[in-house]
């Protein structure tokens, strides 16, 4: 055979035409189909309004939520009008420091307070007013004159000093001073969290971690009522400013939650799936009917049954429990009637030829056939439903997801924000491991 | 004679009679256990009902006869407003379209995102092997961290609007498909990227046209499945948050009484919304996994 008969060998005209058309409408889509997706895309941008985006977003709150997450501030605040001095974390009540515990960074004498920022900076508070030494800079002298303050500090002011009248501010990498007529302040920014162990009006506060070893081992009781190690469990455990056991209550809440809720969806969801699935139950108009009812459970939604269910129940965990319970009974009939349906027959058959009834015959026949696939289905909701009480948590009032939702609303507690999303990702990797393994131990037997 | 069927010997005849003890002893031993077991589950389940109970506002038993109050009242002032509903329905459709648009863009975006990242993670497929590890742990990550955090925060940072809901489901989308997708492609059949490896075409090549067109439907099908559960996410994330029909319902909601017509119709919008898309999305997801 020569090359001329190769090409010459016959292609139905029908058929070339068949494939350059299939190959000229593929072409098409591959272009098509992308820029439908972009031209979406471009449509959305428009209506979410991504041009006002850029004004809308304060990049100056990440910064702060950033340095929130991992540093706390110290304030260090004298009042004008008595001289009276308080150190405290946060400037919250529960965090200030007794008079005769201060941190070493803060010396007082007499009326004169030293303040050590570190790294040269250095603020002053004494009788005539304040100081402070910025190094490459120059010292910043405020006097107050009647109503009025009196700045003496190098010119030209840099953009980082704010005066006026009434009020001087000065914002620098080692912390920030603001001074009035009625008070004057420094914030110190250290990292880490503070007093996650103990607050300061704890006996074991400020100590190194060899002292607390130490004290827990030796004999000597702080409180003669009881043991050094209680003492500091339940010092940690109602430590005021972290609420560590609220916060671990909150996380046991959200489990519960999602357990409560899926396992009793599961327990109601499986006598219904028998009822429902068509070679259990001959009568079509009930299983139609159950059928529309999981339908009508599930697009109603887990959203609007919380909002209805907190309506009666009032705020708590049950109720974040049962508007689980309710949502998930929807899903769960729905995939046990669809398992229950694509059973195998033969081991039905093979009980019933004993002579079972129905209930044995389902105990023995159907159970073991389908447990597997209903047990993995379980499992994975119980994982999903962990990430979801969180959700429903901060919308009935309960557990986790409340603590959450409130320290993210007062827009100033971002170090328990951070500690809070922890903890969640933590609990939410748990329970996987917990139901990855139940899965492999329970099913496969392993 | 030898019986056969318990081999040549009589002395190697196994004894029946133990057999049969050995058999009811286990059955006995596992039903047992699983009596044990049941019990205990049983336990935890009424004691757990019971600790949420006594930590719940109200109590259990008030609550249950109290469940129909709401709905009943909501329903009742509806009805005597009846009128007015088709018209409120016509108000918030802007608002389901944009709970729609978040739902379906970050589906969009989290799918994209899923595609790479598992191809990367996926054994066999992979353009850097030893970094597998790496990219499976940060889609573990993706996933664990619930919509509701990295919303809230990207609201403080973003201000309001629909952007860090989009953004937030997004991120739990492309971990979550992530994950589905590369099991997918693990299955896929190597021949068409040794072939295509064969002409030298690059790896970015290898898999947009040897893996891509074989796990196509599944892939979409998932993407499917993943925009139900999106669109229900992002009205959720509207009551907590802000934005779309989510945020509609818990302004009327606050309001209470006299804009429970305004509750109803909404209700009844985005009811209607899920079980449309659900329903064609398993049309769909039908046609593309058994090929109609």
């Amino acid at each position: 055979m020569t090359a001329s008969a190769l090409t010459a060998s016959p292609i139905p005209p029908s058929l070339a035409e068949t494939v350059t058309k299939s190959f000229a409408r593929k072409r098409l889509m591959a272009f098509a189909v992308p820029a439908l997706i972009l031209l979406y895309l471009a449509y959305t941008a428009v209506a979410f309004d991504l041009a006002g985006l850029a004004q809308r977003a304060k990049l100056d709150n990440a910064a702060i939520l950033l340095s929130d997450f991992v540093t706390h501030k110290t304030h260090v605040t004298r009042d004008n009008r008595d001289g009276k001095l308080t150190v405290s974390v946060e400037g919250e009540g529960k965090g200030t420091y007794p008079p005769d515990r201060l941190p070493e960074w803060v010396i007082t004498t007499g009326e004169v307070t030293t303040i050590d920022l570190g790294k040269g900076s250095v603020v002053t508070y004494d009788s005539d007013g304040a100081r402070f030494v910025v190094p490459d800079y120059g010292t910043i002298d405020i006097r107050p004159d009647g109503d009025r303050l009196i700045l003496n500090a190098p010119q030209p002011l840099p953009s980082w000093i704010n005066v006026s009248d009434t009020r001087v501010s000065v914002t620098t990498p080692a912390g920030r001073f603001s001074y009035t007529r009625s008070k004057v302040e420094t914030f110190r920014y250290q990292f880490g969290w503070e007093l996650f162990f103990f607050t300061l009006d704890s006996p074991f506060s400020g100590k190194g971690p060899l002292e607390l070893v130490g004290l827990a081992l030796s004999g000597d009781r702080i409180d003669p009522a009881r043991s050094n190690v209680s003492y500091m469990v339940n010092e940690v455990w109602t430590n005021k400013m972290w609420r560590h056991g609220d916060v671990v209550w909150a996380l046991f809440e959200t489990i519960l939650m999602a357990f409560l809720g899926t396992m009793g969806a599961a327990i109601i969801a499986l006598p219904l799936g028998f009822v429902a699935a068509s070679n259990f139950n001959p009568l079509a108009p009930v299983r139609f009917g159950l059928r529309r009812v999981f339908d009508f459970i599930r697009g109603v939604d887990g959203l609007i049954w919380t909002i209805i269910l907190s309506r009666a129940f009032g705020p708590g965990p049950m109720t974040g429990a049962l508007a689980i319970l309710i949502t998930d009974t929807g899903s769960f009939g729905k995939m046990f009637s669809e398992a229950l349906e694509n059973i195998d027959d033969k081991q039905v058959e093979g009980v019933r030829s004993t002579g079972a009834n129905s209930l044995l015959r389902a105990r023995f026949g159907v159970i073991p056939q389908v447990t597997p696939v209903l047990l993995s289905q379980v499992l994975y909701y119980l994982e999903s439903n962990t990430r979801s009480a969180t959700v429903i948590g901060a919308i009935v009032g309960g557990g986790i997801g409340l603590l959450l939702t409130q320290a993210i609303q007062t827009q100033k507690d971002w170090e328990e924000v951070a500690y809070y999303m922890t903890l969640i990702v933590l609990m939410v990797m748990a329970m996987d491991s917990l139901s990855g393994w139940l899965r492999r131990k329970l099913i496969k037997g392993e | 004679m030898v019986d056969i069927a318990f081999g040549p010997e009589r002395g190697k005849r196994p004894d029946t009679a133990s057999i049969q003890d050995s058999y009811l002893d286990m059955v006995r031993r596992k039903r047992m256990y699983g009596g044990i077991l049941l019990a205990l589950f049983i336990a935890t389940l009424a004691s757990g009902w019971m600790l949420a109970d006594s930590r719940n506002a109200g109590g259990f038993w008030n609550g249950i006869l109290n469940v129909f109050d709401f709905p009943s009242e909501v329903v009742a002032e509806a009805w005597v407003k009846r009128a007015l509903i088709p018209a409120l329905f016509i108000d918030h459709i802007p608002a389901l379209i944009e709970t729609l648009n978040i739902a379906a863009v970050a589906t969009l975006l989290g799918g994209v995102a899923a595609m790479s990242l598992s191809l990367l993670a996926t054994r066999g497929l992979a353009r850097w092997p030893r970094m597998i590890p790496v990219f499976r742990r940060s889609m573990d990550a993706l996933r664990a961290i619930p919509e509701i955090v990295i919303a809230l925060v990207l609201i403080y940072i973003l201000g309001g609007g629909p952007v860090p809901a989009v953004i937030a489901i997004a991120l739990h989308t492309g971990g979550a498909l992530g994950k589905l997708f590369s099991e997918v492609a693990e299955n896929a059949d190597l021949k068409p990227v040794e072939g295509l490896q064969s002409v030298g075409a690059s790896w970015t090549q290898q898999m947009w046209l040897g893996v891509i067109p074989q796990v196509a439907p599944n892939w979409l099908s998932y993407a499917l499945l993943r925009f139900e559960i999106n669109v229900r996410a992002s009205a959720i994330l509207g009551f907590v948050g802000e934005g779309g029909i989510g945020h509609d319902l818990k302004l009327a909601m606050q309001w209470g009484q006299g804009r429970y017509d305004e509750v109803v119709a909404i209700f009844l919008l985005l009811f209607f919304a899920i079980v449309v898309i659900d329903r064609t999305s398993d049309h769909f997801r039908n046609r593309l996994v058994k090929g109609r």
